[in-house]
């Protein structure tokens, strides 16, 4: 009961913009890293928040469809998946399935300061957590 | 105020190097105080025409001139051309080899995507001799 009136009490002091900050300080790489239990493989910008999702493994496709500032879930720990995540402005890479990350994409990815995530669940469960995440509030 | 003037070398049947170039030029518009949108759109229309000429042509030249209010790319190649221009630029359209799919390339969106990102595109091409891409975006 204390806390719920805590609670609509700090409904009523914060101003909108101030629970906006709020809501995307929760929804960050590092968050959602914690929130899946996953595996860190590269920091990066491990701050950036996450505005959506996206599960794809074509390389092109997501070359074109990739929105921006999403957690992007594939397979595809290659070199050229960590450049299509850094042109698109992904927020961060999460490989599915415990899918393996070759060197010298880690290596890139380092460069480029983009985050790379790992699971052992696949892409169905694991868009489904994130999803539950997205849509939480503080 | 005459254009400053990028050109690189694609290497050809190297994916661990494709790439290079778009993202050279993407850092160099960043410097150069371009908008975003513009720089994101040069990058990904540039690196698609790089992952090509990797994937078909063994590599090429790419030449990249920025003005103020426009950035002109050229990639040319001396692959073997696209015989159907057409089915080219068609979602879904490919003619990757199966090794290009593995890497996750190959979907037929390469062309498209360049359609999509840039404010002009015209394609030369001659079978056996080659493709030459003009591509623009307005800054």
């Amino acid at each position: 009961m204390g806390d719920i009136i805590e609670k609509s009490m700090e409904l009523k002091t914060d101003s909108a913009e101030e629970k906006n900050t709020k809501i995307e300080e929760r929804r960050t790489v590092s968050s959602l890293a914690a929130a899946l239990g996953a595996q860190w493989l590269v920091e990066g910008e491990k701050d950036r928040p996450i505005e959506t999702g996206y599960v794809c493994d074509l390389l092109s496709w997501a070359m074109a469809r990739l929105p921006e500032g999403a957690a992007w879930l594939t397979v595809m720990g290659n070199l050229n998946a960590v450049a299509v995540c850094s042109l698109k402005d992904g927020a961060c890479i999460l490989l599915t399935d415990n899918a393996p990350l070759d060197e010298n994409a880690k290596a890139r990815a380092e460069i480029e300061g983009i985050p790379i995530l790992r699971v052992e669940a696949g892409a169905y469960e694991t868009a489904l957590r994130l999803g539950a995440f997205l849509e939480e509030r503080p | 105020m005459s254009a400053l003037t990028f050109t690189y070398e694609v290497p050809g049947d190297d994916f661990t190097r494709a790439g290079e170039a778009s993202s050279d030029v993407k850092r160099k518009l960043k410097q150069l105080g371009y908008n975003p949108e513009a720089i994101r759109k040069v990058a990904i229309a540039m690196y698609e025409g790089e992952i090509n000429m990797v994937i078909h042509a063994n590599g090429g030249e790419a030449k990249v001139e920025v003005d103020p209010h426009e950035i002109r790319i050229t990639l040319s190649d001396k692959g073997p051309g696209i015989p159907d221009v057409e089915k080219a630029m068609q979602e879904g359209w490919s003619t990757a080899p199966d090794t290009i799919r593995n890497l996750g390339f190959g979907a037929g969106m390469g062309l498209p995507n360049i359609k999509k990102y840039t404010d002009e595109l015209r394609i030369d091409t001659k079978v056996g001799e080659g493709t030459t891409l003009y591509m623009k975006v307005l800054a």
